[in-house]
Parts: C-alpha cells; sequence; structure tokens
C-alpha cells in the first residue's frame, strides 16, 4: 500500500533516501510525479529561502504549482525549484561527528575581547 | 449607452461567475493537491472578475433613470424588489432566474474528466485573453479598469491550461484519448464566443481569426491537430448570451443560490 505513504514536510532525507522521482507516493501509480523543493524570494535583495516541497511532472509545472501553493498570499517576487533528488543532505546519524565537535569550541566564538564602543552592530 | 454597459457588464460577470462555479466543484477532488489549489486559484480569480463586473452594474442601475431602470427590468431580480433598497452585487449574482442569466454556454457545461475541465478553460482563456485586451481601450473607463486588471490574471490562466493541453495531448495514449474526446464534447460550443450581440462593447467576431491561430499553435504542439478534422466542421450551439441556456445551469444556481434564497437577505 504505498499509496497511502505518509510523506511529511520535514521527513525527506530523514526516514527515505534523497530518491526524488522514484519515491511512491503519487495516486499516478508507478513512477508518479517527482518531488521538487521550493524556494523562495520574499524582496529583491534577499536570499532565497526554502519554503516546502511539492509535487510536479517537470521544472515547468513545478514552478506555476509553486507560484499557486506558495505565493497566493503575495509571499515572492523570485521562485526556484529544484528536484529533490538533486539535492544531497547531511545523514542525521552522523550529527554526532559533523557537529557536535564544534560544541565546546567557544573560543571560535568572538568574546574573548573587548569591543571599542565606536563598533557598532557586532 | 449605460444600459448597453450594464447589459455587458451583466455578461462578463456571469461568464466569469459560472465558470469560477464549476471550476470550484474540483476543490477538494483535484487529481493532486497542487492541481487541486492551481484550479481553485482560477476559481477564486475568476470570482473576483466576476465581482467587479457585478459591482459596476449594480451602480450604474442605481443611478440609472426610470426609463433606464424599465428597459433593462428583465435582468433584475424579482425578489431584490421586494427588498426596498439599491441593488448590490450579491442580488445579481444570487437571486436572477435562468434566463437572465447572459454568459457562455460552454462556461456552464459539466467539467467532465480534467481533460474536458482543463481544454475548456483554454478555449475560455484565450478567447478572455483577447477580449480584455480590446475591453483596456473602451471608452467607458471602468470596464476598461477591470479589463486591464483582470488581463493578468487571464494571461497566466491561459499559459497554465495551454501548458496542460500540450501534456495530455503529448503525452500518453490515455490521456491523448482524453483530450481529443473533451475536444468532441467542447468544440461545438466555442462557435458562441465571435457570435455578436446587440449590447457587446467589443466586436467579438474580430476575436476569431486570433484565437483560432492560438487554438492551432497550441493543438499542433499537443499533437492534435491531425486527429480534430472530424469534428471540425460540427454546427455551432448559440443562446448563452440571450438567456437561453442549456439544462445544467438550472443544477449551477440551485446549487449556488440556495443560500441567499433560504435566507433572503442574509449577510456575512
Amino acid at each position: 500500500m504505498t499509496f497511502f505513504k505518509k510523506h511529511l514536510y520535514g521527513d525527506y532525507g530523514d526516514k527515505e533516501s534523497p530518491t526524488g522521482g522514484n519515491v511512491q507516493h503519487s495516486p499516478f501509480g508507478d513512477g508518479g510525479w517527482p518531488l521538487w523543493e521550493v524556494f523562495i524570494r520574499s524582496k529583491q535583495g534577499l536570499d532565497h529561502k526554502h519554503v516546502g516541497s511539492l509535487h510536479a511532472a517537470d521544472a515547468q509545472m513545478a514552478i506555476e504549482n509553486a507560484r499557486d501553493v506558495y505565493t497566493r498570499r503575495n509571499e515572492g517576487v523570485s521562485i526556484w525549484v529544484v528536484e529533490s533528488k538533486n539535492i544531497h543532505a547531511t545523514n542525521p546519524d552522523d550529527a554526532e561527528s559533523f557537529y557536535e565537535p564544534a560544541n565546546d569550541k567557544v573560543y571560535r566564538h568572538p568574546t574573548f575581547y573587548d569591543l571599542p564602543d565606536e563598533v557598532q552592530h557586532m | 449607452m449605460s444600459t448597453a454597459v450594464f447589459t455587458y457588464s451583466l455578461h462578463l460577470a456571469d461568464n466569469a461567475l459560472i465558470l469560477g462555479q464549476r471550476n470550484s466543484e474540483w476543490c477538494a477532488h483535484g487529481p493532486v493537491l497542487e492541481q487541486d489549489i492551481a484550479i481553485t486559484n482560477i476559481s477564486l480569480d475568476l470570482l473576483g472578475q466576476a465581482r467587479n463586473f457585478y459591482q459596476y452594474a449594480a451602480t450604474l442601475y442605481n443611478q440609472f433613470s426610470s426609463e433606464e431602470k424599465e428597459s433593462v427590468d428583465r435582468l433584475v431580480p424579482a425578489l431584490w424588489k421586494t427588498y426596498n433598497r439599491d441593488l448590490e452585487e450579491d442580488d445579481l449574482a444570487f437571486l436572477r432566474v435562468e434566463h437572465q442569466y447572459l454568459h457562455l454556454l460552454i462556461t456552464e457545461l459539466p467539467n467532465g474528466d480534467w481533460a474536458q475541465t482543463i481544454l475548456r478553460q483554454f478555449f475560455f482563456s484565450a478567447f478572455q485573453q483577447l477580449l480584455y485586451t480590446e475591453l483596456q481601450k473602451n471608452s467607458d473607463e471602468q470596464l476598461a479598469a477591470i479589463g486591464e486588471k483582470s488581463l493578468k490574471e487571464v494571461v497566466y490562466h491561459l499559459r497554465w491550461s495551454s501548458e496542460w493541453v500540450i501534456r495530455l495531448g503529448d503525452g500518453t495514449d490515455e490521456s491523448h484519448k482524453r483530450i481529443k474526446k473533451a475536444f468532441g464534447e467542447l468544440w461545438m460550443f466555442t462557435g458562441e464566443m465571435f457570435v455578436p450581440s446587440s449590447y457587446e462593447l467589443v466586436d467579438t467576431g474580430n476575436l476569431k481569426g486570433n484565437w483560432e491561430q492560438k487554438v492551432k499553435e497550441i493543438f499542433d504542439e499537443a499533437l492534435l491537430l491531425s486527429t480534430i478534422e472530424d469534428d471540425l466542421g460540427v454546427k455551432f450551439q448559440k443562446g448563452g448570451k440571450e438567456g437561453k441556456h442549456t439544462e445544467h445551469l438550472d443544477y449551477i444556481l440551485s446549487d449556488m443560490q440556495y443560500l441567499q434564497r433560504a435566507h433572503p437577505n442574509s449577510q456575512w
């Protein structure tokens, strides 16, 4: 019953491998529509930010779906989509070796010297 | 002149309202979530256009002389007359009866399958794009302004539906079969768009050439051109612009008007 396979936002890369187009979750049967990640720039000058994902048959449809799903309330001025299978992510199992070594390196933070008052915004 | 603007506004509003209502039937029934949202979005755009035209029609009517009111009386809902207040957009949308609606027949046809809904949207959006482009130049400033505002939405509807026609036509055997069948269902209702009526302020007959060109261009890409020749000679249906509708309209109205008729003059 892959038809009902639950696919929640945030699951990606966690519970299933990043296979994008091969994920079986589509009512369209074998293969289904690939998953796409959506990035939106909310105003000129800001970065594109990841806002979610969706299914689409091709890039054109993915952009239009993103427009309809994620920018209906004036959220954006530019959309990027990228097929999820093209995103390579760290594995949660590697978290210890990847991130924890930074935990006890307080000296990497610029907190051990006095800042002159004239320097603002630090 | 302004009674023609009133009638024409109703015609444009009815087109948008009835197709919007039809498309909204897909809400929560779309083939996939993303397309469900897409078609519902188009419904909302159309509803917004309908509101603009109904509001304008109501404003015009309220300023009419009694002679002018008399001349458009056949289009004004009877139930509203018992309300003893100015005419409002909702009265026009929800209280008129079947023969007072002036929309094109193609907008009231049942949705059929996804292919039929898509193809209808494509035919209609291609027409609406040409129509609103002309409407922008109209001497009536309000109609021109609504045309300009709505055109932006329609350009997207046309893009979206064109791509779907190509995707289905040039897709699988099944999708090609379905879009071809949809063509057989809908083609006879496209001719009405270009048959002029007494109140229209844009010469729709002039739009036909460009419309056919657009359809041909997309059908060519969708590999549909060679498969539809047999259907092209069909006799076109008409009557919607004069208030003569198919049996399908009653069902739409009974659904859409239920609340206003069960609870007259109710407000949100």
